[in-house]
């Protein structure tokens, strides 16, 4: 860094940009710089591939009347959904949070439960206790059921929060109960249901499982055919620029309609809980039968299906030994790519917190923009990236791994940066001050005090790659499969006993994380309500 | 032990610099206090010369060594520069004896090192503790013990009693200032608290805008500041119309020695400063012990060198009114208002504390021993309040 003196004082100079801070470590920018390439990678791809068979081939098959119908199919389930798991999500976290509902502590942990079962296995459960469920209806309901709790989550932990200061203050300006809640409680969570409802629909595009076992065609599901059974990688390329294009409005909506805050920030504040809404005993009646039958049909319907199908299974007589192979393999992914998630994470999270400047905000951005990117989009990108310049990699396990890696890289982040706060930097520099040389401060203050972040980015990134089903699919080294391939390929073959097993397994594995969620909802409701 | 040497620092950006062209001289072996309001500059300074972030312009010199002169730039862990940041920074994951020890050799810290320098801060007894069970006060000492560990040639203390409440601070400081001055230590400290600026240092450098306004003694600093600002900054102050003639300032409250030793005052008229202190004041109507009434003009200028409070002369004063009295128990401030022919604004007189007099108590106010002339046209009416 160039700080010669200028002229007196100071004359600006672009060495400036960086003198408010040290600049920042070669091995953080390195590191940025590998992130933001490995999520440019396949969208650059994806682009070189869909016009590979030129422009006007490209344009003849986007302008199909196929593709109306898609994005027909795409967009009319896509508000469906989130407006129904909008409205079932805010009114089972007010019923929960701030009713005198009985058994609330109880319901926070059942309604949450469904967030820890992938949709496909939610799907299998149903379709195979009921083979006639197919179509837009089937798949509007498993969907809504199996994301609603995206929205109750961030809902319910942002009403835990609420200052009660506000309502009674409405309330004393003549407000109405019904108006309260319209003018002033729903202002305060807006932010929480409109991330909670993005996430809804940044799902709902991706989703490929669900949609495959109900037989309706959205985007993903005719994307998926047209490569793996089509072998047409330009026409899946383009559809795919297609489905990242509706992220990115669905993500400029979220941001237009005013959701800053993505997912409610659980921090913990001791203030005055708002007051509960005392349910008389026909109301109690009612509102507990609506969660009975949404906890019932969410929840039990797929695990009482599971259970069945372990228990009543043998419809294939399968070596018992299996299952641990693919646990094994799924392990073995999940663990690698969680690794190289976290590692990314790091310097992206150290760039955008110490060293502010464009060049690390734009970092960042990119690395939370695979949230809006479907994950066969990503696998897609790899692949053509790997067919044509990169032939070894093209479905190995480094590929799956990468593409774990880059699909998850935003909740690798979140977790790091949970655990990154500014008040590491005086320490780091008493460490210095201290004789100690900038890669032995890290060791021992920097990295000690990060763990638990790390941790948490792993344990995220680990879990969601164990489910993961649609990126898998097209990614797994052939011959090697993971839990969630082999299920795939029971499901498909209507094995729905020899698939049990391995969607318990998916489950046993995502419930932790769940549970744990809804336990710190509890606690937030204790400090808040009660 | 060295002497640190600041020339012509500059620093941030340049349509908004931070430090402009700061110069300071810290005398190997003292405790300089660096002075100023909060975003002065004064963290940005200590951080420069830490070498956490480096001068876009200047000089940084410890001893015969550069550390910072815009080309070459030593890093921090080889400055040999000892820091206790504000709440002390301990590193929540170690223990205390882990933290004191952080800088040292393995050799160092099996030869007992630590357990020596627990000992010099008197926390022995808490060698296995980790900081979050410990007071703030306690936090502050491992913070020093820590810093003082690979005995540092010199020791920046940022604002390091800031977050201590106030009985504690007292304390506290007093024990980092014997062990200070035990270990002779060359240290620069920050702070915002005229008061311990003055109490603690052997020399106070008041920073303001970016460069050091003036630096000096704190004795001198007190009783001779350059401008009214600084006047006002480092306690109560009245500052009060004047004619300057020939080793005489002519005010409302009579004609008053300038002090010798400070600079002539360039204009005809100007300020002058009368610390509370130094007024006199007396229930009027009421008899006092040892006031006699005497030619104002002639004691006051032969009073000249002598130090306030040593004087026996008493002056024969103006008439006012006490609007306020602020009572601290060990002394007391009144608010008093002149009465009309004298026209100065508010005055402010420290009093004992059994002296104190209630609102509406008439008083007579003189002004004793020599003043200064400070440049300003400020006149203070609105007075620093709490300054005990």
């Amino acid at each position: 860094m160039s700080t010669l003196a200028p002229a007196d004082p100071p004359a600006s100079s672009w060495a400036h940009a960086w003198s408010g801070r040290r600049r920042p470590p070669l091995i953080s920018i390195a590191g940025g710089l590998l992130a933001a390439g490995l999520v440019l990678l396949p969208l650059v791809f994806l682009v070189i591939q869909a016009q590979r068979s030129g422009w006007g081939e490209l344009s003849r098959l986007l302008l199909r009347h196929t593709t109306a119908v898609l994005l027909w199919n795409t967009v009319r389930l896509a508000f469906a959904c989130t407006i129904l798991c909008a409205v079932i999500g805010v009114a089972a976290a007010w019923c929960v949070e701030r009713t005198t509902l009985p058994g609330r502590r109880l319901w926070a942990v059942a309604l949450v439960l469904p967030l820890g079962i992938p949709d496909f296995v939610v799907a299998f459960g149903w379709v195979s206790l009921e083979p006639s469920l197919h179509g837009y209806l089937a798949a509007v309901m498993i969907m809504t059921l199996s994301l609603y709790p995206l929205v109750f989550l961030p809902v319910a932990a942002s009403l835990a929060r609420l200052d009660a200061g506000l309502e009674e203050a409405a309330r004393s300006l003549g407000l109405g109960p019904w108006r309260t809640f319209w003018r002033v409680t729903l202002r305060q969570i807006w932010p929480a249901v409109l991330g909670g409802c993005l996430l809804v629909t940044l799902g709902l595009l991706a989703e490929y499982g669900t949609f495959e076992i109900v037989q309706y065609r959205t985007f993903t599901v005719e994307i998926f055919t047209e490569f793996k059974l089509g072998f047409d990688t330009a026409a899946a390329c383009g559809l795919s620029l297609v489905l990242v294009l509706l992220g990115l409005i669905v993500l400029a909506g979220e941001l237009a309609l005013g959701g800053r805050g993505r997912v409610a920030r659980t921090g913990a504040g001791a203030r005055r809980g708002p007051p509960q809404v005392r349910l008389g005993r026909r109301w109690t009646a009612l509102v507990l039968a609506g969660v009975i039958a949404l906890s019932g049909l969410a929840l039990g319907v797929p695990v009482g299906s599971l259970v069945y199908w372990m228990v009543h299974g043998g419809s294939t007589t399968l070596p018992s030994a299996s299952v641990l192979t693919e646990a094994a393999n799924t392990a073995e992914f999940s663990a690698a790519a969680a690794a190289l998630a976290t590692a990314l994470a790091v310097p992206v999270t150290a760039l955008a917190m110490r060293h502010r400047s464009r060049f690390s905000i734009a970092i960042e951005r990119l690395a939370y923009l695979p949230q809006a990117l479907p994950g066969l989009v990503i696998a897609l990108g790899l692949v053509s990236f790997s067919v044509r310049y990169a032939f070894p990699l093209y479905q190995s396990a480094l590929e799956l791994i990468v593409a774990y890696a880059i699909l998850f890289l935003p909740l690798a982040v979140v977790g790091v940066r949970s655990a990154t706060t500014h008040a590491l930097v005086p320490l780091e520099e008493v460490g210095r001050s201290l004789g100690r040389r900038p890669i032995a401060v890290w060791l021992r203050i920097t990295l000690p005090l990060i763990a638990p972040g790390l941790g948490a980015a792993f344990a995220l990134v680990f879990i969601s790659s164990a489910t993961e089903l649609t990126a898998t699919l097209l990614l797994h080294p052939t011959g090697v499969n993971t839990l969630a391939t082999q299920f795939w390929t029971y499901t498909t073959d209507f094995a729905y006993g020899a698939a049990a097993p391995y969607a318990a397994l998916m489950v046993a594995i995502s419930a932790v994380p769940a549970y744990l969620l809804s336990r710190r909802m509890v606690r937030l409701a204790r400090i808040g309500g009660a | 032990m060295s002497r640190l040497t600041v020339t012509g620092l500059w620093k941030g950006y340049p349509a908004q610099p931070v430090l402009r062209g700061l110069e300071l001289e810290v005398p190997a072996g003292s405790l300089t206090a660096v002075l100023g309001l909060s975003g002065c500059g004064k963290t940005t300074l200590l951080r420069v010369i830490a070498g956490f972030e480096r001068g876009e312009r200047g000089r940084v010199q410890l001893g015969e060594q550069t550390l910072d002169d815009g080309h070459s730039f030593v890093v921090p862990e080889r400055r040999g520069i000892g820091y206790v940041p504000q709440e002390g920074a301990l590193f929540p994951h170690l223990s205390v004896e882990a933290n004191v020890g952080f800088g040292l050799s393995r050799r160092e810290r099996r030869g007992g090192a630590v357990a020596e320098l627990l000992q010099l801060v008197g926390l022995e007894t808490l060698a296995g503790r980790f900081p979050h069970q410990l007071s703030g006060g306690e936090q502050q000492r491992v913070a020093l013990a820590r810093a003082l560990a690979r005995r540092p040639e010199l020791l920046l203390l940022d604002e390091p009693f800031s977050s201590l409440d106030a009985s504690l601070r007292t304390r506290v400081r007093e024990e980092v200032n014997a062990l200070l001055r035990e270990q002779g230590v060359t240290t620069v400290l920050v702070t915002h608290d005229q008061e311990e600026a003055l109490s603690l240092a052997d020399t106070v450098a008041v920073l303001r805008d970016g460069v050091i306004v003036q630096r000096g003694t704190p004795g001198e600093l007190y009783t001779k500041p350059r401008d009214a600002r600084l006047a006002n900054f480092l306690g109560a102050a009245n500052l009060i119309e004047a004619a300057f003639e020939d080793g005489i300032a002519r005010t409302s409250l009579g004609a008053l020695a300038l002090r010798r030793d400070s600079a002539r005052p360039r204009a005809a008229g100007g300020l002058v400063l009368v610390r509370p202190e130094q007024l006199e004041v007396r229930s009027r109507g009421a008899e006092q012990l040892g006031v006699r009434s005497r030619s104002l003009e002639r004691t006051a200028v032969a009073d000249g060198e002598s130090a306030p409070g040593s004087s026996e002369d008493a002056l024969a004063g103006i008439a006012g009114t006490v609007e306020q009295c602020r009572y601290y128990g060990h002394d007391a401030l009144l608010h008093i208002r002149p009465e009309e022919p004298h026209g100065a604004g508010l005055l402010l007189a420290r009093v004992h504390g059994e002296q104190a007099l209630p609102a509406g108590a008439l008083v007579t106010v003189a002004a004793r021993g020599p003043v200064t002339a400070v440049e300003g046209e400020e006149p203070c009416e609105a007075p620093a309040p709490g300054a005990a």
